[in-house]
């Protein structure tokens, strides 16, 4: 399958998920900022980086690029769209996602190795996992506080929208000492039709047993079956 | 065709020469060369080029005594970075660089380009950068000054490398008296490049374009060269205007534009700007190539309205580059700069006539010989001494000493200790992972980053203990070289080369002087002894306040290979019931130790002892023992001495040890000899671990290489037990270790 993986000008990790996408033995695909064309791709990937330098705030700019409208129309259509750090926070400004990314309450940046418990296993990055499964997968961010008004928030927990949440290493609620301090601990969340996943933590650096951790992986092998059962999530291809 | 440049026709007042930092005697050698006097722009640019900073003229004599060359090095000393041979086709290109005065000034902003233009050095060459380093020295930290200084400092690398996406993997920070008054902030920059695209700064081709590139040319940084090249004094934060500001997502974007222009046909050379701004960058390309250079400041984009010649020539705005581009090439290259968004002006072109020229549109406002621009600086030989307090200092039996404390008592206090406690709270701000390539990050030895996701990895490491190098600069520095190569050593990679910072104090004083000859002759005799050339470095001169210089701070880059990642290690014991032990010397050394300025608040006394034939063996011990795959952990003995890497190898593994070691039994009443062996600093050692299978084999390697090999117990359980001495749980120490650093 071909895993669309965005590059606007600022981004890093795009390197790295093309990485991890050819060790899942699937083909990585550049999508450039200023072209409108998601190159027939089954999945589109924002990675992290400081798009457009992040100035204003973070994905402020980045929503308004014009491969950001393809994405738009891609997602509204039901196709797969994964978030990573910054990529999550584009999808936050560009309201594919709700709630927002915040500075961290340490007001610092940190990368370290996080817990993430798999919240929803029913999604198509997931359900490879179970519910309630601790994967190790590392943050690197300096504004990944996930912030929602109280509804969002109770309409997120009830709807199983909630993706991955962070914990201690060996699975404990973490109850607001995670590594940003965001509401409900909240690591990831779906939309509402659970095709587009925004999280803060690098599943890409996390697909080797020598970088650390392997569990990143799942989740890209989780997207890759599903999307190779093309009836259920349409493709940039089929539309 | 000769147009003729604008004469002077008097000579600067001495105001004016003290603005440009230039002696009556230098003045005086730059007439006599032109011929003429300099105009005012003319005399701004001699300044900057023959500031310390960008000519090296006090330093120069000194730095032909390093070892430049083996088999490995691509490109020695001369360009914006050294590179080296790493296989497959590949070279490693690296190179440490100061920015110690702006962050004085300026501490976010001051590191932040100081990060920015080390990453412009090693991508200038064509080479991706793949890893970052930072070797860092502040006064004490209950100093809130410091604390501003060394909060600012991080948050400033932090700020730039982490928005670049270039993952800083590893460095290091002292805090010493010494720094009070001015900050040691060295950075490192090593990247990876196909050999076919390493690209040098080398113009060519008379009528070939120079491009400028990035961005636009503001007032900011005019004579920041001559500003690093001064003392600082009360009136220095009225200096501020001379430190750049970065903007780290511009530089990512000339990154990745350089990247793709390296090695395309065309494509003749590239070259930063950094000090002296473009006037520095256009003469040393053009001198390096043994051709000529003309530049139209009237074709500069500029940030503000009514900047003149000077301010242009003279700026240090950031994130700039030159690209010197055969002409019929020139829209080709420009459509990659577009793509990027980035701004290209063609400023100038390449002549033959070995002369920098400066037009204003039709004007020649400037027209210097290129010879004497770059090589005219006349080499300075300053009065050298012994300084005469070292006498007493190394008169100071450092074993005469009561200690305070129990070795427990003392093993919790160093542990706890800034200068070496665990440095997380400082790593976990910077993002060390990017690009998927980070074997060992920050916290062990030396770092590790596998090259191209192959099975080859870059082992790289700074280092630079001051205190030995204030006790004897020539031990001290050939101690660096040793250690930051016995970190490399640690993971199993063999060290290729060496990048050094040399940062001293006014080498107008005799006794800085002498410490710079001392220093010098210690790393070249120590990358002698370990056939290590230097590869590429920079000197930083003028670290004083008020009269007050720093010690001499010698820090030391070294990058290795290792062929095999499957046959790497790491400083953590890994299994439990492994055997543990020692390989190098046991004695007791207190002088120069960390011990001795926690217990006794001084530093005194011999530094320790060092044989560079005993390095060389040791470190090749530990080399093929991990090649053998014979050990589980390798873990280099340093500050704190073999207590203090023990229980450093029990917290990174997280299990304990118990240990015994005979000589404690020699003298159990002296409690100074206790401390001496739990504490002291000898040097060519490591504290290893290995399965039971590995005993016999190991022995037999010890005595075939001639290094000293003692088992000293075993690992496991939850306490850190050294019979008769300590007896501390591994919580206990890891709450030490943790908090050292928290009040930062």
């Amino acid at each position: 399958m071909k895993f669309g993986i965005a590059v606007f000008p600022g981004t890093w990790s795009d390197r790295d998920c093309a990485h991890a996408v050819t060790l899942a033995g699937h083909d990585p695909v550049m999508l450039w900022h200023k072209d409108a064309d998601l190159r027939d791709v089954d999945c589109v990937i924002l990675p992290g980086g400081f798009s457009y330098g992040d100035y204003l705030r973070c994905g402020a700019v980045a929503r308004f690029a014009p491969l950001m409208q393809a994405v738009a129309g891609f997602a509204a259509a039901g196709g797969l769209v994964w978030g990573i750090c910054n990529g999550f926070q584009i999808l936050c400004e560009a309201h594919l996602l709700p709630g927002a990314l915040t500075r961290n309450a340490s007001m610092q940046f940190r990368c370290e190795p996080s817990w993430l418990r798999v919240e929803n296993a029913g999604s198509p990055f997931t359900s490879g996992c179970a519910r309630g499964e601790v994967l190790q997968i590392p943050v690197s961010h300096g504004e990944g506080r996930y912030v929602a008004d109280p509804a969002t928030l109770e309409m997120l927990e009830t709807s199983g929208r909630v993706a991955f949440r962070y914990v201690s290493r060996d699975g404990a609620p973490v109850d607001g000492s995670s590594p940003n301090g965001s509401m409900h601990d909240i690591a990831g969340i779906l939309s509402e039709s659970g095709n587009v996943l925004g999280m803060m933590p690098h599943p890409e650096r996390a697909c080797e047993p020598l970088l650390g951790s392997a569990d990143g992986m799942r989740l890209f092998q989780c997207v890759a079956a599903l999307a190779g059962d093309r009836g259920t999530f349409i493709t940039t291809g089929s539309r | 065709m000769s147009r003729a440049v604008v004469h002077s026709a008097a000579g600067p007042s001495a105001a004016q020469l003290a603005e440009v930092a230039l002696t009556a005697q230098e003045y005086a050698d730059a007439v006599r060369r032109l011929g003429r006097h300099p105009n005012a722009l003319e005399l701004g640019i001699l300044g900057a080029l023959w500031s310390e900073h960008c000519s090296y003229k006090t330093s120069k004599a000194l730095l032909r005594e390093l070892p430049t060359q083996s088999p490995n090095v691509l490109q020695g000393p001369g360009e914006n970075a050294g590179a080296v041979d790493i296989g497959g086709g590949l070279a490693c290109v690296f190179k440490i660089e100061s920015h110690n005065h702006p962050s004085a000034i300026e501490p976010y902003q001051g590191a932040a380009t100081g990060v920015g233009g080390i990453l412009r050095d090693v991508f200038t060459m064509g080479a991706r950068p793949v890893a970052l380093l930072d070797s860092l020295r502040f006064g004490p930290l209950d100093d809130p000054r410091q604390r501003y200084l060394f909060a600012g400092v991080v948050a400033g690398i932090g700020g730039y490398g982490n928005c670049i996406g270039v993952p800083t993997v590893g460095g290091e920070v002292y805090f010493d008296d010494g720094y009070r008054d001015n900050c040691i902030v060295n950075a490192m920059c090593v990247g990876v490049v196909d050999q076919r695209k390493l690209t040098r700064a080398r113009a060519a081709g008379a009528g070939n374009i120079v491009l400028l590139v990035g961005a636009d040319t503001g007032r900011d940084g005019i004579h920041g060269a001559t500003f690093a090249s001064v003392e600082l004094d009360g009136s220095s934060h009225e200096r501020r205007p001379a430190v750049q500001v970065g903007n780290p997502f511009l530089e990512k974007c000339l990154l990745e534009a350089c990247l793709e222009l390296a090695g395309r046909d065309g494509v003749v050379a590239m070259q930063d700007l950094g000090a002296a701004g473009l006037c520095g960058s256009a003469a040393e390309l053009a001198h390096r190539g043994g051709c000529g250079i003309e530049i139209d400041v009237a074709r500069v984009s500029r940030r503000e309205q009514g900047m003149s010649p000077y301010d242009v020539v003279l700026s240090e705005s950031q994130e700039r580059m030159l690209i010197v581009v055969e002409r019929d090439r020139v829209a080709e290259v420009e459509t990659i700069f577009d793509r990027w968004d980035l701004h290209s002006d063609a400023v100038g072109v390449i002549t033959d006539d070995a002369e920098l020229v400066v037009l204003d549109g039709s004007d020649v406002v400037c027209r210097v010989p290129l010879d004497v621009l770059v090589d005219g600086a006349a080499e300075r030989r300053p009065a050298s001494a012994r300084p005469k307090h070292l006498d007493r200092l190394l008169s100071t039996d450092p074993m005469s000493m009561k200690p305070r404390w129990n070795a427990e008592q003392a093993l919790l206090l160093l542990l706890a200790s800034p200068n070496l406690g665990s440095r997380r709270s400082i790593f976990r701000r910077y993002d060390h992972q990017v690009g998927d390539e980070t074997v060992i990050g920050p916290g062990g030895d030396a770092a590790l980053v596998r090259v191209h996701g192959g099975g080859t990895a870059l082992a790289v490491s700074t280092d630079g203990n001051a205190r030995y190098a204030a006790l004897d600069p020539k031990a001290g520095a050939m101690i660096a070289v040793c250690e930051a190569a016995r970190n490399v050593v640690a993971t199993g990679a063999v060290p290729l080369a060496v990048t050094d910072c040399l940062n001293f104090g006014n080498p107008d004083k005799p006794e800085i002087y002498w410490q710079m000859q001392q220093a010098v002759a210690g790393v070249a005799e120590a990358c002698r002894a370990l056939g290590l050339p230097v590869v590429s470095g920079n000197v930083s001169l003028y670290n004083d306040t008020a009269g007050r210089s720093i010690d001499p701070t010698v820090v030391i880059g070294v990058v290795g290979l290792l062929d095999d990642l499957d046959r790497r290690c790491a400083a953590g014991f890994a299994v439990d019931n492994d055997i543990v032990a020692v390989v190098g010397p046991i004695g007791a050394e207190l002088g120069g130790s960390e011990y001795q300025r926690i217990a006794f608040g001084v530093n005194a006394g011999p530094r320790p002892t060092l044989d560079l034939a005993q390095e060389l063996a040791v470190q090749r011990f530990v080399r093929e023992a991990i090649a053998l795959g014979l050990l589980r952990s390798a873990h280099d003995c340093a500050e704190g001495g073999l207590a203090v890497a023990i229980t450093e190898s029990c917290l990174i593994g997280g299990r304990g040890a118990r240990i015994g070691i005979d000589e404690l039994d020699a003298h159990r009443e002296n409690a100074a000899w206790e401390a001496g062996i739990l504490f002291g600093e000898c040097q060519s050692r490591f504290v290893v671990s290995f399965p039971r299978s590995s005993l016999m084999k190991l022995h037999e390697m010890a005595a075939h290489i001639g290094v000293p090999f003692r088992g000293l117990g075993a690992t496991g359980g939850d306490r850190i037990l050294v019979t008769g001495s300590i007896d501390v749980g591994l919580d206990e120490a890891r709450r030490a270790y943790e908090g050292a650093l928290e009040v930062a």
